[in-house]
């Protein structure tokens, strides 16, 4: 009856399927009904949703709190990525080598990891708290008049990515743990009797062997900024005056507080765009540079 | 006991009529869905478990189910996708500010349609007025007050001998907060300060503060049909000013914003003499307070003021005449004098009748610990909490407005006519 080509084809399907089917209605659906949700205006039973078009996208660009937040997703991005893969590479390359009480120090330095986002926040909140907390405590002793670092516009960014790179750190360690121990241990002999200084063997021969590492985190790392607001819920609500707001904590706020469903999907639209393309562009651009083995 | 064989005859006869109408089918009783907004497994789920069995063994033929939805938020979020997937849920407990929302969403039935007997109509106004305000719109009841509250002063009275105040009389008005939180302020020699005079918490919650100082000058934040706000008013103008000069011209105030999560433990701690807070606080600083403390109605400008918060029942429309009843008498039933005077025991809420405080449990109560009375002379002076159409984004942009000029980014009369603004472009379709 069948082909034997058929028959291939629909053996194939059919281990495709559970995991098509998953993905569909789990990824797939969902994006395109946001999209389609962007073009409608948010709905009530006394007024019903309706066919706006590009009405939401205008209302956006006029959105003051939307350009605040992607201004400060922006300078979060930038303040925690480089940051936290540096010393990522540190901490890989200090408890990579032989000291003693290695274990202890790789545990040390994976346990934020392993705390949950909002614990973390918890912890963080009473560091930060003004006269209380353990740093105006610390810097009291040296004097220093204590300081409101969450409520002040001009720091509350800074804590919250000092926190988050406290936290992605030793994370991004676990991987370049990994790649270090893969390096074979010839290329640095024969570096040391070439009598290469340990930078100069760092620049030209572990960091380059890292790069396919380097990207896997860095993408990681971006979408991470883009995707943790956790600590948000705790630390700030995203205040004082949306200092410390990102787009996807503003995201739950127009969703779940405002309840304007439409509005919520436009700024999720935008979100995706942007994680799609920085997510292709890195990997077109960062693949060609990056020698794999 | 009359009554009592009454509602067993009730009952009797009630089920009796079932039995006939189903041929016989099991003993039916009115089965109702409450949402409930507490985290399952927190403090409050066995007070109201407790309350829900005693309910049933003076009422078998209502079986109440309480579903424990987690916060306000939560519950308001559960309980409207339960209905709109036609899941059954006749009552609820919400936020008393989601009625604008419920009411959009055309989910909840005035319990003046429910209420037929005179007694009921009379129970609709056994409550203290001011708990009715957040409930009622358009000239009907929506919401009946359950588990409310209002926000207090707590003081440190060790503090305040430590600065040679009397601990008796805390700061009555604003000028005196003013000028006894200056005593209160104490520095190190390096000019760092050690003990501030008060603070008033602005993340989380700074348009529910906000509310309590607009009232204390004279001024309510809106209408009561939910579609005018007043934020850009002199007397607001004025109280966001004096807010903020508490930090930068009477240094008595941290300035910034300052924490609602950890203000409690700064109180604790001492770092502050004074601190406005919810009375939910109450039991938590009695417990874990190692100074001696009073609690005190907030200070006046041209009155005394505070809006309240918390929860209020609420039944949903998409209900039978039946349920409403049992609703209705489940709502009175949990309102009841004798059970507000328990729930305000046990929970720290006010007690929502004036009857509740005339039950022997509350007056022995508030005998043995005077500051449970606050809350309750205070309701004479309060007001509705911030409550709108669009309720979450005006309540935003009251929030930014609050932290810009606390953060000193904008002048009060800047960010408040802003705000103003935006609600106006918001509310305009609700006029």
């Amino acid at each position: 009856m069948f082909t034997s080509s058929t028959r291939a084809n629909v053996y194939g399907w059919l281990l495709l399927s559970p995991a098509a089917i998953l993905l569909i209605a789990f990824t797939h659906y969902p994006t395109l009904a946001t999209l389609a949700k962007s073009f409608f205006s948010t709905g009530s039973v006394t007024r019903p949703s309706k066919f706006v078009g590009v009405e939401n996208y205008e209302l956006m660009l006029t959105d003051e709190v939307f350009w605040k937040v992607v201004d400060n997703n922006v300078w979060y991005a930038i303040g925690t990525i480089p940051a936290s893969i540096a010393i990522a590479i540190l901490m890989a390359l200090w408890v990579n080598s032989r000291i003693s009480g290695r274990g202890l120090v790789r545990m040390a330095y994976f346990t934020p990891t392993v705390l949950p986002m909002i614990a973390v926040a918890n912890i963080w909140l009473f560091f930060y708290t003004p006269d209380i907390g353990l740093i105006d405590q610390v810097s009291s002793i040296f004097g220093a008049p204590s300081h409101n670092w969450l409520g002040d516009p001009d720091t509350v960014l800074g804590c919250i990515i000092v926190m988050t790179i406290w936290k992605e750190a030793g994370f991004f360690m676990i991987f370049y743990l990994a790649a270090l121990q893969t390096l074979p241990p010839e290329l640095n002999e024969a570096a040391r009797i070439e009598g290469a200084s340990r930078v100069y063997y760092f620049r030209r021969v572990t960091f380059p062997l890292l790069m396919p590492t380097t990207l896997f985190v860095l993408i990681n790392a971006f979408i991470n900024s883009f995707k943790l607001v956790d600590h948000l819920f705790i630390l700030t609500k995203g205040g004082p005056d949306n200092a410390s707001s990102l787009l996807l904590y503003y995201i739950y706020e127009v969703a779940f507080s405002f309840f304007d469903d439409s509005y919520a999907a436009t700024l999720t639209v935008v979100l995706l765009g942007t994680l799609a393309i920085v997510s292709v562009g890195q990997f077109l651009l960062l693949d060609k540079r990056i020698h794999y083995r | 006991m009359k009554t009592i064989l009454r509602r067993h005859l009730l009952a009797f006869s009630s089920a009796l009529l079932l039995a006939f109408s189903f041929g016989g089918a099991a003993l039916a009783a009115t089965e109702l869905t409450m949402y409930y907004p507490v985290a399952v497994g927190g403090p409050l789920t066995k007070v109201v478990d407790s309350l829900v069995a005693d309910f049933h063994k003076e009422h078998p033929d209502i079986k109440v189910n309480a579903i424990y939805a987690g916060n306000y938020n939560d519950a308001r979020i559960k309980a409207l996708a339960a209905l709109k997937s036609g899941a059954p849920a006749q009552l609820s407990v919400m936020f008393s500010i989601d009625i604008y929302e419920l009411m959009e969403q055309d989910a909840i039935v005035a319990f003046d349609d429910i209420v037929t007997t005179e007694e009921e109509k009379a129970w609709l106004k056994s409550f203290y007025p001011t708990l009715m305000e957040n409930g009622v719109t358009q000239g009907k009841v929506w919401g009946i007050p359950f588990q409310r509250s209002t926000i207090v002063m707590y003081y440190n009275k060790d503090a305040f001998r430590d600065a040679g105040l009397d601990p008796e009389k805390p700061p009555q008005n604003w000028s005196e907060l003013a000028s006894m939180g200056k005593q209160l302020v104490k520095k190190d020699a390096g000019g760092n300060v050690e003990r501030w005079g008060v603070m008033i918490p602005s993340t989380g919650y700074p348009y529910w503060m906000f509310g309590a100082l607009t009232m204390q000058n004279g001024q309510v934040l809106m209408n009561d049909s939910g579609n005018q706000t007043y934020f850009d008013s002199p007397a607001v103008v004025e109280a966001l000013g004096f807010w903020r000069d508490l930090g930068t011209k009477y240094e008595v105030m941290p300035s910034g914003t300052i924490e609602w999560g950890t203000l409690r433990q700064n109180f604790l701690e001492g770092k502050t003499a004074i601190m406005w807070h919810s009375t939910g606080n109450l039991t938590a600083v009695k417990s874990n307070a190692k100074f001696d403390f009073g609690v005190d109605m907030l200070p006046a400008s041209k009155r005394r003021g505070t809006p309240t918060g918390g929860g209020n029942f609420y039944i949903f429309k998409q209900t039978t005449p039946e349920e409403r009843k049992a609703a209705l008498t489940f709502i009175r039933w949990m309102t009841d004098a004798e059970r507000a005077a328990e729930w305000s025991i046990a929970t720290g809420y006010i007690g929502t009748r004036p009857a509740a405080y005339q039950t022997p449990k509350l007056v022995n109560y508030v005998t043995q610990f005077p500051p449970a009375a606050v809350a309750r002379d205070q309701l004479a002076y309060a007001t509705a909490e911030l409550s709108t159409y669009q309720t979450g984004r005006v309540r935003k942009l009251l929030d930014d407005a609050i932290q810009s000029v606390l953060t000193g980014a904008k002048s009060p009369e800047e960010a408040l006519g802003d705000a103003q603004q935006q609600a106006d472009r918001l509310l305009k379709r609700y006029r």
